[in-house]
């Protein structure tokens, strides 16, 4: 069974965990147009490529954010969740934000 | 059974990525219907080698939007008599169609589906646990104490067909009236100038053409990349397994959304089974045993009897998904691109239908009536069109 490496728990099987979506900034509801509002709500980067994703380690609760090439299944990293509020290295196949958006801090995909 | 051309032409009226069903149904319709065939439809590997041939065949037409009923049962219909036009033995069989409820919810949900589908003249009841067990006599109705069955939605049209010769039907069918197959071709690149598609990059060269057709599930997003497209598909692998052959027991198709399973029993005896998709996204086909220990399992909740039953392959397909389970069909914001995506992991199905409205939309630049419930722009109008009863489990 494949391994994954959380950074509250150690290495623990992967089923142990729930995948969160990309980490995505998402634009300022404020200020956004309704097409960025629509862009950032929906559409997503489905290309193949190492992206920072969110992941949650079910037992424990804990969110962090994971480096994965999405072509091979290969786990490139894990991180804190404050890494990505304070900023991550860009990724090869990470979902590139329309241009002069606000971005407010991002929040995996139904994690609320 | 097709006829083998050495180059490519300088130039097309219209190129179709990918020589699935899909793909392969465009291109017949468009020759055929519209009279359109100095068509060449590009495949990177082999003809129905993607999920055209990953699927498990199932054919029906229960759908819960009234846009999904409609499409879905025409392709029911353009299914029938497709084995005549074709001259080739589609092992069409009708079976019955059984989804199985285990909870209250669940019966609602039949109830619901079924008045829309009587609505629309499609053939589906809700029907109680008796009625269950009289069609299915080998079921255990209790699902070993788990989460007993307390009806169904049964859809007496549902079928199954082989799926390979599916592919080869429609790619013959193109073939003889001069449409251009032409395997192991690669596309790298869509030209565009001026918001126009000019033509498209191969890994045999340059092809000039104003319309392309891109019908390629699994592979969409990095097609929408050559042309600057976003879209909310997302790649999650799809898996299937089936059994060695047994003597035929299992006459319907049964769907257990609670349990995770699909199962139809084929001609030659071999249970073809499946499960949800993989809970990540992922561009591989790996199987992975995690599938099969559940999908097993379940299957031994309602089949106790098939413990001793071996699996003898399982497969995964990559499914193009989209937010509200309705795919992404016709023109888009680049001129004379026109996509047929988004089939997630209901595709099979509508291979028919798609090719009909695919090609009137090629032809005419112009999105078909039947699928204006399934436009490009949907989302940047916050329109989505709701089709959670397309998934025969819950994803």
């Amino acid at each position: 069974m494949k391994i994954m490496v959380c950074p509250l728990n150690g290495p623990r099987p992967v089923s142990e965990f729930a995948y969160g979506g990309e980490v995505r900034p998402s634009p300022d509801p404020d200020t956004c147009s309704d097409t960025q509002w629509s862009d950032y709500v929906f559409n997503r980067s489905g290309s193949p490529g190492e992206k920072y994703e969110w992941w949650c380690h079910i037992a424990s609760g804990f969110w962090f954010v994971v480096l994965r090439d999405t072509l091979r299944d290969v786990v490139l990293g894990t991180f804190p969740a404050e890494a990505a509020r304070q900023g991550l290295p860009p990724a090869a196949g990470a979902s590139a934000a329309p241009p002069d958006v606000p971005h407010g801090p991002g929040v995996p995909d139904g994690a609320s | 059974m097709f006829t083998r051309h050495d180059s490519l032409k300088a130039g097309y009226d219209v190129v179709i990525i990918g020589a699935g069903g899909h793909g392969l149904a465009a291109a017949y319709y468009l020759a055929r219907d519209h009279r359109i065939r100095n068509v060449a439809v590009l495949e990177k590997g082999y003809i129905g080698g993607g999920n055209t041939g990953r699927n498990t065949t199932i054919i029906r037409s229960n759908y819960l939007t009234p846009e999904g009923v409609k499409f879905y049962d025409e392709s029911l219909r353009l299914w029938q008599d497709l084995g005549e036009d074709f001259d080739l033995n589609l092992f069409y069989s009708v079976r019955g169609h059984y989804t199985l409820a285990h909870t209250d919810s669940a019966m609602r949900t039949m109830r619901w589906r079924a008045e829309v589908n009587k609505h629309f003249g499609v053939r589906s009841e809700a029907v109680d646990a008796a009625f269950v067990k009289r069609g299915i006599p080998s079921i255990d109705i209790s699902c070993g104490g788990h989460a007993p069955i307390l009806g169904a939605l049964f859809h007496e049209p549902g079928a199954i067909a082989r799926h390979d010769a599916v592919a080869w039907g429609y790619g013959r069918g193109a073939d003889k009236r001069g449409v251009e197959i032409h395997q192991q071709t690669e596309v790298t690149g869509i030209r565009v100038q001026g918001g126009r598609v000019t033509g498209v990059e191969t890994t045999r060269g340059f092809i000039a053409t104003p319309k392309v057709l891109c019908a390629v599930a699994g592979f969409t997003p990095r097609v929408l990349d050559m042309v600057k497209l976003r879209t909310p598909i997302y790649v999650h692998p799809l898996q299937a397994m089936v059994s060695e052959p047994v003597k035929p027991w299992l006459d319907p198709i049964i769907v257990s959304g609670s349990l995770h399973v699909y199962v139809s029993q084929t001609a030659r005896g071999e249970l073809v089974m499946g499960a949800s998709l993989d809970p990540y996204e992922l561009h591989m086909t790996r199987p992975t045993l995690d599938f099969v220990e559940g999908l097993a399992s379940h299957m031994l909740d309602m089949f106790p009897f098939l413990s001793e039953v071996k699996v003898n392959r399982q497969w995964a397909g990559l499914a193009d998904m989209t937010p509200d389970f309705a795919p992404i069909m016709g023109v888009t914001p680049v001129e004379g691109f026109y996509l047929d995506a988004g089939w997630g992991t209901w595709g099979f199905k509508a291979t028919p239908v798609c090719g009909k409205t695919m090609s009137h939309t090629v032809a005419t630049g112009r999105n078909h009536p039947l699928i204006e419930g399934f436009t490009f722009d949907r989302f940047a109008r916050y329109q989505l069109t709701g089709e959670k009863g397309a998934a025969s489990v819950g994803h």
